[in-house]
Order: structure tokens, then C-alpha cells, then sequence
């Protein structure tokens, strides 16, 4: 079985996989990182949306091995000791979040969309963009809210 | 009011644990030495097993066991039960054929449960399970629900002929045909309730373990009622006495009702990990859950209403045919009868109702209870048939809701369908809602739209639903099985702090916090120290879960009863301690105080002295915990008006929802940022049900519809942000003046923004989900 090595939230990790097993399932089973979920089989719900190479990714869909040296964040690596990110705070402060079973998704997805369109977000385009990830508790609304508030605090 | 009391919007407390991954969901358990299961499904909707042939998959790499529906009966396990009897016209108890859990020489729907494999690994029980043959003798398939009692159709189940479960009458049939006879008008509407898939986004799963020291069996599952489970299965299902059977719902990522259920697979794999002497996990994926999760709605419905020339309500009748897929599930009888015909009055004053529920079976998923569970089949229902008499009188729907609304001061009101409202002010709810839409402005917001080529439609919905779900008086008349209350043990420690267990379980509504609000406010305890338990029957002394949005006005009053039996106790320690009478002590505000003194021992300081029994009298009891149950006399009825405005592109058929506001008499509320995020997602649904979701069987019984990529949920593009408000009043049968919100917006939505496209069409109906393509059609037909 192939070895293979990543750092992950920063840290280096190595395991021997199957060949088919897939990136979420490595996340989640080998290294115990349950945070990143697994919701659909068809790359559709974005529960499992992970940072590779700084990019978000739904690692139902791609294989542990093409992970191989590469740099990865999930949900894990991004409070900073008890403090959590402002985009984590934001979910918080606008009631973002009911379940929880999509949150590490969206917060993911979320920080993608700020990278790739700045600070200032308006409704439309946090709503264009949040179509990959499925929420069936929130309705959106608060997400929306969150997603907003959350970019404007990595701003500040 | 306490600071983090009832009524203020308290961020909540399971929050941080979801935002930084350390939920800690079903699936997310993994214990020493598990295996992993796979069921082997049916591929086909209808077919008799000729035989099953083990040995390749037996011999496979890594494979534990392999068993099925013979090995299960031997040990006489199952089959599943459903919890309520409906009568049918003849008198008789429904018609219940058997649901074995794994297939005793048939199977009847595609996803049916065949085998389970277990195997050291996931891939290893994957590969496996494909190496099961069974020979299927393949039948024809019912698929449709009208014509799935019809006259020489194939037959399901040798014990219901004609696939019929039951034909539940409810009403006085002569006097309403008298009252049609001599109505003015008579409105009449055939419509569709369309198939759903409740879809949580966390799949369902199961953990069996079983200890051979104890011999106790512990299953980690996905459910919004783990004392309900461990009931069913211990009792019904024969699993493992209630004493040695455990269930732990940790984490649960959404419910909406689909978790309720007692399923196959959790039966199975509880009965296999003491088989197999080894703990064994499931966990579903998106396709399995589309075949095997109960599935919500599938009615077809013929409604008429009869109307005297002021545009009064004489009488309404409606005749449905109900689909209850292959089997009967957990409550799947009691969804299309008691939870959705009771509520056929609906805000009005209709004085004569009658219908006829025809529940079928069909080669199909089982059907059962998604949020709002027959609630929002009746308000489709009837909302829809209000637009188009308002449309056959030629009055404005608001106008003819106003001339039937049952009035203010009418209440509490005795429906001519057995339920009884507590309370409501369905004018005042109205009125709020119609200026939030600015209702008067939609005239010139339709003519603005026009220049640009767009339709603009509005639709307004006033629904009522029966939350609360209890009483036990009343369910258990209806023929349910089960009692519904609530228990809750509110413990202090000695440090101080509070321990609060509820047999209420939340899948999102965050019941850490708002119990914990009511405490707070309560019994004057910082909400930081208060540390609500729930999920697990070993933590947990009794409950019944978390549906019919029920958890604050069932659940909350039963942790309030608590609280007053400990101030009641605190006030007996104080006066021992504080050498006074105990008609003296006075609690307010955390303190216990000698009444006109300043004497006083904080509730704390009362809880460490009741561990602390150094010198207590005889008749004085140690220890500051205590329990209570809850079992409300009649069910709560939340009730609102919804106004939806749609813009529709005639070119394309897309529709548009371009505000969308909501007024809501939901009682008192404990935290309203949560109240509102459930209305916030209720809405959601119920547009998702008006626009997008359509499960669809086709005639040989195939779900076309078995992914997110072929069943479309609401994103976040589909839905605008909404205007919330609300209109309470004061329910007198609940102690805390609540009254449910989980489920209103499900309720609310559908006719509203059906009402809202029919409006912007100039048709009189169009059914769910309004597609596209059929509004564009209809808008082509309109043009």
C-alpha cells in the first residue's frame, strides 16, 4: 500500500493507504480529525470542504494519494488556541450554525470565497458562492449574516 | 428577568464545539476491535427471494459474518412495529403486515434490506456485499399513489387487499352534503402533495457494542429520541431487556423527523454486534439514505369548499389518498390521519368538515413524519383552496381570509375536527404581515415588473398547526402506544453548579442553551454554571425526544417543574439552617431570605448544605436533585400568517422569491435568535418543497431521484433573507406560555408561495415543485 506524507493544520503526518482510499476518509479515520464531515457521495453538500494548497476542496473527491506532500487545513487548524478565527466567531455572534453537520464545510468554503473576493462582501455573491454547500437547518439566512460579518473581521 | 433569562437572545452554548470540529456525531465514534457493516438492498421495487447464495461473500477477504432475514427470525428478533392504530371504516384496526428487518422471502421496495455483511473494514464489507446472489422472481411494481388501490392491481401484502390500509372517515358526512346542497358557491380543487426526502444533512448511523460481562448492549445512534428507541427495541423488537440495552444519540446533525424512527438497520446491527461478539458500525451514504430513511408528504387530494354569498365557509370536504410507501413506519398512520385532518379547520370558522383519508400502500420507501408531518398536507391544502374561492367569489384572499377567521375572542375554540385551539389572534397576525410586505405596494411593484418583461405575484398563507406533541390522554384515546410526556432531573452539585438531564434531544435546535436560559432564570444560577444533559438513556432518567415541536413546551415545562420542587426543598434547608420557619424563607433571585431580614443563604450555599447534612432532622432529606414529569393537557397551536412575492421570467420559467415575511404567534419566547433561526429554516424547507424537491419513483419502482445531483435541495441562491416578526398571544394550557416554532415555516411556506405563483400566472393551480419548466408552461398557457 502506498505511503504518503502531508502536513496537516501544520503538522507532519504520514500513513500507508489503499490507493481508493480518499482524502476525507484518511482526515477522518486514520488521523481522527472527525471535524470534516461526509454528508453526500456526489461532491453536492460541501460538508467536507478542506483547504489543500491554501484551495478549497471537497475531500470526498479526491484520493489521499493526491494529497501526497501537500499542505492541508480543516476545521481543526483554525482557532488559535481558545480564540477562535473571527470568521468561527462570526458563525457565533449570527447564530450561523444549528446542527453543526455543514458548519466546518461552510466555515471552509467561507474563508475561500473572502480569499478570492475580498473583505466586502455583498449578499448576492456570498449566496452565488455558498451553492456548493447544503444546509438544511439555517434556511441560509444567518449563514449569509455570518459570512459577511466574518469577511469584514478578517479585514479589520 | 435574569440576565441570561427567558426572552433574551443568549449565543449559544454547543457552538464552539461544532465551529472547531470537536462535534461528536455518530460517525465520529470509533471503538477498539469494530467492524463495519454493509446491507445488502433489494435493486429491485417488488420481487419474491427464490434464494440467497452466502458462500462467495462468506469466504471473502476480511469478511466476519454474513447474515439474513432466516438468521434473524431464529432468534426471534423484530419485526418492526408501528406505534399507533388507526380504525378503518370497517371497524377494524388498520391492516399492519409484517416488516421483517432483514427479508423474509420477499422484498417490496427498492432499498429493501436483504443482508447485512460485516467485515474487519468498510471496503472489505463493500466488496463483499457484492458478492451476495440472490435470486429475485420479480413482480410488478406499485409506484403511483391514486391508483394504487384501483381494481385489479398487483397486490403488495396478503394482509391488505387492494393495498389498503386504511380508509379513515372523520366528520358528519349528511350534514355536509346537505351544507354543499345549499351553498352559493362550491370551490373545488384537486392537488397533489408531493413527495419529500427529509434529508438531514448527517446521514443516519449506528454503533452496536456489546459487553459479555454485562450483557448489555450499547447501540450509539442517530435519534431525537433515544428513550423512545431503547422502548421499541427492547419491548417490541425483542433486542435485549430495557435494563441491559443503552442507546446514545451524542451529537445529532439534524432530524426534522427522519431519526424519529425505529429503522432496520439499527435493529440489525444492535442484534449482530452480540452476534458477532465484536462492535459493529454502519453508517449511511446519501444514496442509502434516499432509499432507506422515511420519506415525507405523497398525497393526492380532491377538496371542495362550500360558500355562502358573503364568501362565508358552510362546509369543507376532502378526500385523499395517503401513500405509506412499503411498509408501515414508526407513526407512518398516524401522519396522514390525526396530525393532518384534525387540522383541517385551520384559522376559520367552518362549521361542518368531512373527510375521507385512504392510506396506501405502494412498492415505495416507508413514509412517515418530516418536519411539520401532515400539518403542512393540510394547510396546502387548505390555504390553496381559500385562493381559489377567494379568485371564484371575486374577493382578494385577504378579504375572504378576514370574513372567516375564527375571532380573538372566540378562543379558547372547539374545531368541528376534534381539536380544541388554546389561543390566537389571527387578525392581529395578519395585519402585522400585510404591512411588513407592504401588501397595499404590491400593485405598483406588478407594474414596474411588467415594463421589465417579469411577473410579480403575491401569495399569503394563514396556517394553524397542533404542536406540543402530547397529550398522553388524548394520543392514547387516538389509539397511539406510547405516552407523551416529558422528564426532566434538574441536579445541583455540591460545588454549586447544575446539572440538567432532558429527555428532550436536540438535532440543532440548541436545547443546551435555552434549557439552560430557563434555569437560569428560574433558580438564579449563572447560565455558565448550568450544564444541560441529554441522548444517552443511561445518563438520562426518562423522555420521550425531540418532534412535533415539543421540546420547550413538553420538555421545558417538565426542567420548570423541576426547578420548583428544588426551590420548595431549598426553602425547607434554608429554615433549617437559617433557624427559621420554613413559612418564613422566601427565594427570589438565587436567595433564599428569611422574609422581612436580611437573612439569606444563596441557592448555592442552600446546595452544599443539603450534601453537607451534619446536623439535619429526622423528616429533613439530604441532597438537592430532583425529577419531574410533564404531561401538558392539550397540544399547543402556533398560528401565522406567511406573505411570499415571487417574480416570475415568462421566457424561462424561473421563479424568483423576492421577499418573503413571516408573522408568527409562537407563545412566549426563551431566546428569539433561536426562535428565528428555526423559522429561518422551516421557511426554507417549505420552499424547497414548493420549488425544488420532487422524489420520484418510476413505474418499475426505481428512485430516479437518489442523490443530491438528481433530488434538489434549497442553496443559499434559492432563497432571499426573510422579514420575521411575530404576534403572540398567551396559550392558557401551558405553563410557560410557549407554544412550538421547528415546524411553522415548513407549514407556512408552501401555499404561500404557490398562492404567490398562481398569482403572478392568472392560474388557478399549479403543483409542487413549481419547476421551471411547469411555469413556464404555464405561463405560456396564461400568455
Amino acid at each position: 500500500m502506498p505511503v504518503i506524507h502531508m502536513r496537516v493544520n501544520g503538522n507532519p503526518v504520514s500513513g500507508e493507504v489503499e490507493a481508493r482510499t480518499l482524502l476525507v476518509q484518511f482526515l477522518r479515520d486514520d488521523l481522527r480529525l472527525t471535524g470534516t464531515h461526509v454528508g453526500c457521495d456526489t461532491s453536492q453538500c460541501g460538508a467536507c470542504v478542506v483547504h489543500v494548497d491554501g484551495k478549497s476542496v471537497k475531500s470526498c473527491t479526491m484520493l489521499a494519494i493526491m494529497a501526497n506532500d501537500c499542505e492541508v487545513m480543516t476545521i481543526e487548524g483554525l482557532a488559535n488556541g481558545s480564540e477562535l478565527h473571527p470568521m468561527q466567531q462570526a458563525f457565533m455572534d449570527n447564530h450561523g450554525l444549528q446542527c453543526g453537520f455543514c458548519t466546518p464545510g461552510m466555515v471552509m468554503s467561507a474563508l475561500d470565497i473572502v480569499e478570492r473576493n475580498g473583505n466586502d462582501l455583498d449578499e448576492a455573491t456570498i449566496r452565488k458562492e455558498l451553492t456548493g454547500n447544503i444546509c438544511r437547518c439555517t434556511g441560509y439566512h444567518n449563514i449569509v449574516k455570518a459570512v459577511k460579518a466574518g469577511a469584514r473581521a478578517m479585514g479589520d | 428577568m435574569a440576565e441570561n433569562g427567558i426572552g433574551v437572545s443568549v449565543r449559544r452554548k454547543e457552538d464552539k464545539r461544532y465551529l472547531i470540529g470537536k462535534g461528536n456525531y455518530t460517525d465520529d465514534i470509533n471503538v477498539v476491535g469494530q467492524t463495519y457493516a454493509i446491507f445488502v438492498r433489494s435493486p429491485h421495487a417488488h420481487a419474491t427471494i427464490n434464494g440467497i447464495e452466502l458462500a462467495a461473500a462468506e469466504t471473502s477477504a476480511g469478511v466476519v459474518a454474513v447474515f439474513t432475514g432466516d438468521d434473524l427470525a431464529a432468534d426471534g428478533i423484530g419485526p418492526l412495529i408501528c406505534g399507533v392504530t388507526v380504525t378503518s371504516d370497517d371497524g377494524e384496526p388498520h391492516r399492519a403486515p409484517a416488516h421483517p428487518a432483514l427479508a423474509q422471502g420477499k422484498v417490496n421496495y427498492v432499498g429493501d434490506h436483504v443482508a447485512i455483511v460485516i467485515a474487519e473494514t468498510l471496503a472489505q464489507a463493500k466488496d463483499a456485499a457484492e458478492k451476495v446472489e440472490v435470486d429475485y422472481g420479480i413482480l410488478p411494481a406499485v409506484t403511483d399513489t391514486g391508483s394504487a388501490a384501483d381494481e385489479g392491481q398487483q397486490q403488495i401484502h396478503e394482509a391488505a387487499p387492494n393495498n389498503i390500509c386504511f380508509n379513515w372517515p372523520l366528520g358528519d358526512k349528511e350534514a355536509v352534503e346537505a351544507a354543499f346542497a345549499s351553498a352559493h358557491k362550491i370551490s373545488r380543487l384537486d392537488l397533489i402533495n408531493n413527495r419529500m426526502v427529509t434529508n438531514p444533512i448527517e446521514p443516519r448511523a449506528v454503533l452496536g457494542e456489546y459487553n459479555t460481562g454485562t450483557e448489555e448492549i450499547t447501540l450509539h445512534l442517530t435519534s431525537q429520541n433515544p428513550h423512545l428507541h431503547r422502548l421499541v427495541l427492547s419491548a417490541f423488537n425483542q433486542l435485549a431487556p430495557e435494563h441491559k440495552l443503552r442507546i446514545v444519540a451524542p451529537d445529532v446533525g439534524g432530524g426534522f423527523g427522519a431519526k424519529i424512527f425505529i429503522y432496520a438497520e439499527e435493529l440489525v446491527v444492535g442484534w449482530a454486534c452480540r452476534k458477532v461478539n465484536r462492535p459493529v458500525k454502519w453508517t449511511s451514504d446519501r444514496t442509502e439514505a434516499f432509499l432507506s430513511d422515511a420519506h415525507g408528504r405523497d398525497h393526492v387530494t380532491s377538496a371542495e369548499m362550500a360558500l355562502d354569498k358573503d364568501g362565508k365557509f358552510l362546509a369543507l370536504r376532502v378526500m385523499t389518498t395517503a401513500n405509506l410507501g412499503a411498509y408501515i413506519s414508526t407513526f407512518g398512520t398516524m401522519v396522514p390521519s390525526y396530525l393532518y385532518a384534525f387540522l383541517f379547520a385551520g384559522q376559520y370558522t367552518t362549521p361542518l368538515i368531512y373527510s375521507e383519508v385512504k392510506a396506501v400502500f405502494t412498492n415505495t420507501a416507508p413514509v412517515d413524519a418530516s418536519r411539520g408531518a401532515g400539518r403542512p398536507e393540510a394547510t396546502f391544502m387548505l390555504e390553496r383552496l381559500v385562493d381559489v374561492a377567494a379568485a371564484d367569489m371575486g374577493l382578494d384572499p385577504v378579504e375572504i381570509r378576514r370574513r372567516n377567521f375564527i375571532p380573538v375572542d372566540a378562543f379558547p375554540y372547539q374545531t368541528p375536527v376534534v381539536q380544541c385551539y388554546d389561543s390566537g389572534d389571527y387578525h392581529a397576525a395578519l395585519d402585522k404581515a400585510l404591512a411588513l410586505a407592504d401588501y397595499d405596494g404590491f400593485g405598483a411593484r406588478a407594474e414596474e415588473a411588467k415594463t421589465r418583461g417579469m411577473l410579480r405575484g403575491i401569495g399569503l398563507s394563514s396556517y394553524v398547526e397542533a404542536c406540543g406533541i402530547a397529550p398522553s390522554a388524548a394520543v392514547g384515546q387516538l389509539g397511539a402506544g406510547i405516552g407523551l410526556w416529558e422528564s426532566a432531573q434538574v441536579r445541583f452539585n455540591p460545588t454549586g453548579n447544575v446539572q440538567v438531564f432532558t429527555g428532550s434531544h436536540s438535532s440543532g435546535q440548541g436545547h443546551e442553551t435555552t434549557f439552560a436560559q430557563l434555569v437560569t432564570e428560574l433558580l438564579g444560577v449563572p447560565i455558565e454554571d448550568i450544564e444541560v444533559i441529554h441522548g444517552d438513556t443511561a445518563k438520562t432518567q426518562f423522555g420521550m425526544g425531540t418532534y412535533g415541536s415539543r421540546s420547550m413546551a413538553v420538555g421545558g415545562v417538565a426542567i420548570a417543574k423541576a426547578c420548583e420542587k428544588l426551590i420548595a426543598k431549598g426553602k425547607k434547608i434554608a429554615a433549617h439552617a437559617l433557624e427559621a420557619a420554613e413559612g418564613d424563607i422566601e427565594f427570589a433571585d438565587g436567595n433564599f431570605t428569611i422574609a422581612g431580614t436580611d437573612k439569606a443563604m444563596s441557592i448555592a450555599e442552600v446546595a452544599f448544605n443539603a450534601y453537607v447534612p451534619h446536623s439535619y432532622p429526622e423528616d429533613l432529606e439530604p441532597g438537592f436533585d430532583e425529577n419531574a414529569f410533564f404531561d401538558p393537557l392539550n397540544f399547543s397551536f402556533p398560528g401565522g400568517t406567511h406573505i411570499c412575492e415571487v417574480e416570475i421570467d415568462p421566457e424561462t420559467g424561473v421563479v424568483e422569491i423576492i421577499k418573503y415575511s413571516a408573522v408568527d404567534d409562537f407563545g412566549k419566547l426563551i431566546n428569539p435568535m433561536i426562535v428565528e433561526g428555526q423559522v429561518h429554516g422551516g421557511i426554507t424547507h417549505g420552499v424547497g418543497q414548493a420549488l425544488l424537491e420532487a422524489c420520484h419513483y418510476d413505474s418499475e419502482g426505481q428512485l430516479i431521484t437518489a442523490s443530491f445531483m438528481d433530488y434538489a435541495m434549497p442553496r443559499a441562491d434559492n432563497v432571499p433573507s426573510f422579514d420575521i416578526d411575530y404576534a403572540p398571544t398567551d396559550p392558557p394550557d401551558n405553563p410557560l406560555g410557549v407554544k412550538g416554532c421547528g415546524e411553522a415555516g415548513a407549514i407556512g411556506a408552501p401555499p404561500a408561495v404557490i398562492n404567490a405563483i398562481t398569482n403572478a400566472l392568472g392560474v388557478k393551480h399549479i403543483d409542487m415543485p413549481a419547476t421551471p419548466e411547469k411555469v413556464w408552461r404555464a405561463a405560456q398557457g396564461a400568455a
